[in-house]
């Protein structure tokens, strides 16, 4: 009896052995396609050039946006830049509000949320399609945007919501809502409910399946190759276990491991770079020349600068919105003190930590060029610069460190993971906070949103990087749409904090404690 | 001339030995016993975005516990006893904050318990006793 049942189940075991890979990638593929056309309208909108040109309207909103705030604010990012410094380090904080929020916790939970994958995917994929030129264009956008930084989170402050318990409530749609209300502006309450639907789009995408998808990557890059959804699932079952079951420990952990692995990672690029001395000038030669010339990528310049545009934008969410909302919970007077401190957030972001991986990678020799024009070789498809691995995304920014320190890519994976995974509990704040704004606070209601962030997971671990990214992209710039209209009617109200403030910081009126 | 003293006070059995023996030297010399609690907070720790919400509430509440469950009974007890009391309550570095109490209250000295903090903080009280050692400026007596 015992014999005869051996055999059909070793023969069933064998076929679904055979089978169970096929039928993993398919599942993948299926994944990928639906992914694709279910959101392919969007992206195409979002990203639709000027009529008779390749230049996206919405990197030009975004710039345009930056350039007003930075002129109409007087170079405040320079100005103030000292002073945000001294905020940082606590010397304006009363002693008698010790145990509130800092300034430096909300800048550093913010942070937590913008560094990760944009600041090593991200710029890979910049650098990669848009050549050493885009990091100019990165850069300059990183500098920027510091002052639409500035703009959100100080509006954040000032018109969040503080309940009767104690906890607070800030961000982009509470702005619009009360901001508009005090200008006697229509359309605010509009215009917060159309921002919340892209937050939670947003959350979804940059803030959950682009991380999840390069988290998939970097593993696989190291162990191998496998189907994504095995990834996903165990990702999800993580971020299920912190923001539903309300685990902290892991939470608590990845808020503590994450800084350090901040700092670990621009101090291994620093001793790229410098082992590298040598080619410092060059690849700063690189970085102008592709800025101004292109150097053979595809779309010459305007596809360097949209590249480095679309990046610093990705990477630091400047005008997006979303700092807006972790920032407002700090502890202050002045709401124009939490504004100085966050324009230092896209500086850490994209000056500092972006450039540090464009730059491995420039410094490296990670890109093919052609040896008699000095030009970028293209792929087959003609879109992506040919790399000497056929690496892209994640994995050749891996390739770039991992060509100076072997041992890199291991600690780069657990940085990509732990990047990856605060971004997405911070993202899933954002969204929780978009999703309760528009459907109102309650267990069952914030279970759903939980629950659908999870599936996303999954989802965005199996989808390939092409649709995933260019969802995430679409979202994320859709919440900048919304935002920077409301920014532009509420600016003067900024400057009003702006120029009351700087006053009576000059006439000593605001005082230093330490 | 009236003594002030601060003792540092967590509730725990070293601190509480930290009290008695204060206790009895205000009786016996006169004067003025200031209970400090300090809750251990670093303005540079990382906090999660929920946490960054809800911090304004915790804060509420651990200075109500402490307030209630900690310094209330204990401020019975020793009024109970004849013994001059007021307490200082803040959050910060423990023996930063201790000296910060010591010069703001004009005390003569810092009484604290050689393992007068519970559970988390003891592991690091050496650094508290060092610091107290070499930034307080006043006294410091420890009790075993």
């Amino acid at each position: 009896m015992k014999k005869s049942l051996a055999a059909p189940v070793a023969a069933l075991s064998a076929v679904l052995a055979a089978t169970a890979p096929a039928f993993a990638q398919s599942l993948d593929q299926q994944i990928n396609d639906g992914f694709a056309s279910a959101t392919g309208w969007f992206v195409n909108f979002i990203f639709s050039p000027f009529p008779g040109t390749s230049f996206p309207w919405i990197v030009a909103w975004l710039v345009i946006a930056a350039t007003i705030f930075t002129l109409y604010f007087g170079f405040i990012q320079f100005r103030a830049f000292p002073h945000s410094i001294s905020l940082v380090k606590g010397d304006y904080s009363d002693p008698n509000d010790a145990g509130e929020v800092s300034h430096f916790q909300a800048l550093a939970t913010a942070l937590s949320g913008t560094v990760g994958l944009g600041n090593i995917a991200g710029v890979a994929v910049a650098v990669g399609i848009g050549g050493p030129g885009a990091t100019f264009w990165m850069i300059l956008a990183g500098l920027m945007g510091m002052a639409s930084k500035f703009t959100e989170c100080t509006l954040g402050v000032k018109y969040r919501n503080e309940y009767q318990n104690g906890t607070v409530s800030g961000g982009p749609m509470y702005y619009m809502t009360k901001g508009f209300a005090q200008r006697g502006l229509p359309a605010g309450k509009f215009m917060a409910i159309l921002f919340s639907i892209f937050c939670i789009f947003g959350a979804f995408g940059g803030g959950n399946m682009f991380q999840a998808n390069q988290a998939h990557a970097q593993i696989a890059n190291v162990i191998g190759d496998y189907p994504g959804w095995i990834t996903g699932l165990i990702f999800a079952g993580i971020v299920f276990a912190v923001i539903v079951g309300g685990l902290k420990s892991i939470a608590k952990v990845t808020e503590k491991v994450v800084p350090f692995m901040g700092i670990l990672y621009v101090s291994t690029a620093l001793v790229i770079i410098l082992m590298n001395a040598d080619k410092i000038g060059w690849a700063f030669g690189q970085i102008f020349a592709g800025a101004f010339t292109g150097l053979g990528v595809a779309g010459g310049v305007a596809g360097a600068l949209i590249q480095g545009f679309k990046r610093a934008a990705f990477s630091n969410e400047a005008g997006v919105g979303s700092a807006a909302i972790a920032h407002s919970a700090v502890r202050t007077k002045e709401p124009i003190t939490e504004g100085f401190v966050s324009l230092l957030e896209p500086f850490i972001d994209t000056v500092v930590i972006c450039t540090m991986t464009a730059l491995v990678i420039i410094i490296t020799g990670q890109l093919v060029s052609d040896p008699n024009t000095g030009m970028y070789l293209l792929d087959e498809g003609a879109s992506t610069i040919q790399t000497i691995d056929g690496n892209k995304g994640v994995a050749l920014t891996s390739a770039a460190f991992s060509s100076a320190f072997g041992w890199f890519k291991y600690i780069l994976a657990i940085a990509v993971i732990l990047f990856a995974f605060s971004t997405m509990i911070s993202w899933s704040y954002y969204g929780l906070k978009a999703w309760t704004f528009i459907f109102g606070e309650g267990k069952t209601k914030e279970l759903v949103f939980k629950v659908l962030f999870c599936v996303f997971v999954v989802i965005g671990a199996s989808a390939n990087l092409g649709p995933v990214i260019d969802f995430s992209d679409a979202a994320i710039f859709a919440m900048a749409v919304v935002n920077i209209i409301a920014l532009y009617f509420l600016m003067p109200i900024v400057k009003g904090e702006m120029d009351s403030y700087l006053s009576r910081l000059k006439t000593g009126e605001i005082k230093k404690f330490k | 001339m009236s003594h002030k003293m601060v003792v540092g006070y967590d509730g725990s059995n070293g601190s509480n030995a930290a009290l008695e023996y204060a206790a009895a030297l205000a009786k016996a010399q006169g004067g003025t016993v200031v209970i400090a609690y300090v809750l251990e907070w670093s303005p540079y720790s990382f906090l999660t975005p929920t946490e960054l919400e809800e911090r304004h509430m915790r804060r509420q509440e651990e200075l109500k516990r402490a307030e209630t469950a900690v310094l209330a009974p204990v401020v019975e007890s020793m009024k109970s006893k004849g013994v001059n009391v007021t307490t200082a309550l803040k959050y910060g570095h423990i023996a930063e904050t201790l000296c910060a109490i010591a010069e703001e209250e004009g005390a003569t000295q810092i009484i604290i318990g050689r393992t007068g903090h519970s559970e988390l903080s003891s592991r690091v009280f050496g650094s508290v006793v060092g610091s107290l050692a070499q930034a307080a400026p006043v006294p410091v007596t420890i009790v075993p």
